[in-house]
């Protein structure tokens, strides 16, 4: 039975391995729990999930193991469609709500979640595990979450306490959240690589000892550079128009990008890269310096990380002349595949919502010319995005 | 063996279950939560109720996973050997005894506290994985296998500064201390202050729970600085009236220095707590 348990876990993309199946199922022999399902849910958890911020899903899958079959088959029977619609508005984020926009809209979800429902149904009749493939369908675009919460709730309605797990009260901490100063640092510790390099300024205590044993007791005082982030990183940050609403995130990113990494060098730009960068917004043209100047100065083993929400017209990528602020000789684009072409590590963090993306063509073309390595700023994402990075 | 909680440390279930699976199977309890909850009091509490002795290994950016295990004092062996000591022979005199072999030696099973994991090195973790889930070690300077006689009780604790490696997640309990609810954190101050007058209980409740949320703190308020603030409170006999009129967001809570470490915090409530009064 168990078996079930830890696949459907799995499907919901949680990382649990055999050996901590192993380890939960000894735990149940050995009698830690009595025959209580509240208390196997604590005690699973403990033996199975290794974050906190993974609570959330593990509390989906939990509920879909559970009951998420009887509750939703009641669904397609006589909840009315109104009603659901008013819940969803109040219950769902903009952006959730953006993604089932994107969808076609409720009537069209509701229709999609009703004939998926009857397809299933017909395929294991009285069935146990249907909504199991709603992991890859439109509904697992939104993390089965609008649903996850109503139907918790309508299953009250047949006189069913709420459980732990219905409560959902570890949503907060899901890897998916907005980023502080704080997790930036976490994140962004990934990116380090120590090394030994310049001058030896450092007594090297081991080598001395062993060197001396070496010597007969005789002094051999050996030296060694000082241990430092060897990883160098380069910052090119989007500044005013739109990027005004996402000001305190890039100011919070730069100041943990700051005091993570002693050589980090940061240059500014205006919705795409043209021939100019600058380094003071407040001189931005007085004290400009040359793209090409940028591009020859820093060696290929620097670390790019692009910030901006990629959001404009697509001339002002493809057309040269597109730029909104002097006629640009060459293409934005030209310049990007330069700066790629100069530092194949790089990256474009983008602090829009993920699910918006879809909506501009001009963050698909960027997308397109960064082969896929655009990412959130989320949590999740800027892993994400310096594991590209460290590669 | 079985962890019900003590007088000293109210234990939530959640965390009773997480403690006792790990008792009772001898694996390690990987312990994170807000700074504050009570991580290190967990294991020091373990230890007290079941009357077990408690080794601490508090670890810092600089601690090596050697240094848990053994250490060879080459230089004091180096001097010895200058001076013509007899003790030179012998290299086990030199082998200085961490404390996981401490634990491992002990005669009667142990409580082992490694603290704030994170901080340490990368490698740490991965470096103790093959201790941790065998309870064994080679010794390489004196040829010897050390094998723990009792498996000991193992907590960690860890505040999240680096990801810990999967590997040794694995071999491990886990448990999330969250931050307690008003019912428990009411009865965690019972426990500090007995017989504390529930009026002023309840009105220090509220205006603590009322700066943990104000919005854009840095620093949350957590249990130890609410426990602090009412020792405060009770040394300066501040009576529940004065708590009272706070609930109204028209003054700022007496020494609230003490809830509030940051000076940017500090200057934010201070600040909202203006404009309430303005916009009354």
């Amino acid at each position: 039975m168990l078996i079930d348990f830890f696949l459907t876990l799995r499907r919901h993309r949680l990382p649990v391995s055999l050996k901590e199946h192993l380890m939960l199922i000894e735990a149940i022999r050995d009698g830690i729990i009595g025959p209580d399902i509240d208390a196997f849910y604590l005690l699973a958890r403990a033996a199975l999930i290794k974050d906190e911020s993974l609570y959330d899903r593990y509390d989906l899958a939990f509920a879909e193991y559970f009951k998420g079959v009887q509750a939703l088959t009641g669904l397609t029977a006589d909840i009315p469609l109104e009603w659901l619609r008013r819940q969803a508005e109040l219950e769902l984020t903009p952006e959730e709500r953006a993604q089932i926009e994107a969808m076609g809209g409720w009537e069209k979800l509701m229709e999609t979640l009703r004939k998926r429902l009857e397809e299933q149904h017909e395929r294991h009749q009285g069935g146990n595990r249907m909504i199991g493939t709603a992991g890859t369908s439109p509904f697992g675009a939104f993390g089965f979450n609008p649903e996850g919460v109503r139907i918790g709730q309508d299953a009250s309605r047949h006189r069913r306490a709420v459980k732990v797990w219905d409560q959902r009260e570890f949503r907060n901490l899901d890897g998916t959240a907005e980023l502080g100063t704080r997790n930036i640092k976490v994140a962004l510790r990934r990116l380090r690589r120590f090394a030994r390099e310049g001058a030896a300024d450092e007594l090297d205590l081991e080598h001395t000892i062993s060197g001396t044993a070496r010597n007969a007791g005789l002094l051999d005082i050996q030296m060694r550079p000082e241990r430092r982030n060897a990883i160098k990183v380069l910052l090119f940050l989007d500044i005013g128009g739109s990027m005004d609403d996402h000001i305190r995130l890039c100011e919070e990113l730069f100041s943990a990008a700051r005091s993570e990494f002693k050589r980090l060098e940061h240059f500014y730009f205006h919705n795409c890269l043209y021939e100019h960068v600058w380094k003071d917004n407040r001189r931005r043209l007085s004290e400009r310096t040359r793209t090409v100047d940028v591009l020859n100065k820093y060696g290929h083993d620097h670390k790019v990380i692009f910030i901006g929400d990629a959001t404009m017209s697509p001339y002002e990528i493809l057309q040269p002349g597109g730029s909104l602020e002097y006629a640009n000789e060459e293409p934005g684009a030209a310049w990007l595949k330069r700066v790629l072409d100069t530092w194949p590590r790089t990256v474009w963090l983008n602090p829009e919502p993920e699910e918006l993306w879809g909506y501009r063509q001009s963050v698909a073309i960027i997308r397109d010319l960064f082969k896929g390595r655009m990412f959130p700023t989320t949590l999740q994402g800027l892993e994400q995005a310096m594991k590209v990075l460290s590669r | 063996m079985r962890f019900v909680g003590s007088a000293d440390y109210v234990a939530t279930e959640d965390l009773k279950l997480a403690v006792n699976a790990a008792i009772t199977l001898r694996r390690p309890l990987l312990v994170k939560g807000e700074p504050g909850t009570g991580k290190t009091m967990l294991a020091e509490q373990v230890a007290a109720t079941l009357g077990l002795p408690l080794l601490e290994w508090h670890v810092k950016s600089t601690t090596k996973a050697q240094q848990g295990l053994y250490e060879y004092d080459a230089v004091s062996r180096l001097r010895d050997s200058q001076l013509g000591d007899n003790r030179v022979q012998d290299i086990s005199n030199y082998i200085v005894r961490g404390t996981l072999w401490q634990a491992f030696a002990s005669e009667t099973p142990v409580v082992l506290l490694i603290d704030e994991i994170d901080k340490a090195d990368i490698e740490f973790p991965n470096d103790l994985l093959r201790e941790i889930d065998r309870m064994e070690f080679h010794v390489y300077e004196t040829r010897e296998m050390v094998r723990a006689r009792h498996r000991p009780l193992v907590f960690i604790t860890s505040n999240n500064e680096k990801e810990l490696p999967d590997a040794f997640l694995r071999r491990c309990f886990f448990h999330y201390i969250r931050f307690p609810d008003r019912e428990t954190l009411a009865q965690i101050v019972e426990v500090h202050f007995p017989g504390i007058r529930k009026e002023l209980l309840r009105e220090a409740l509220e205006a603590f729970f009322e700066v943990r949320d104000t919005p854009g703190l840095k620093k949350k308020p957590s249990t130890s600085e609410l426990i602090d603030w009412l020792k405060l409170l009770l040394a300066e006999d501040i009576s529940p009236e004065v708590l009272r009129s706070k609930d109204r967001k028209t003054i700022i809570p007496p020494m609230h220095g003490a809830l509030l470490k940051n000076e940017q915090d500090v200057h934010l409530f201070e600040r909202l707590v203006f404009l309430s009064r303005q916009s009354r």
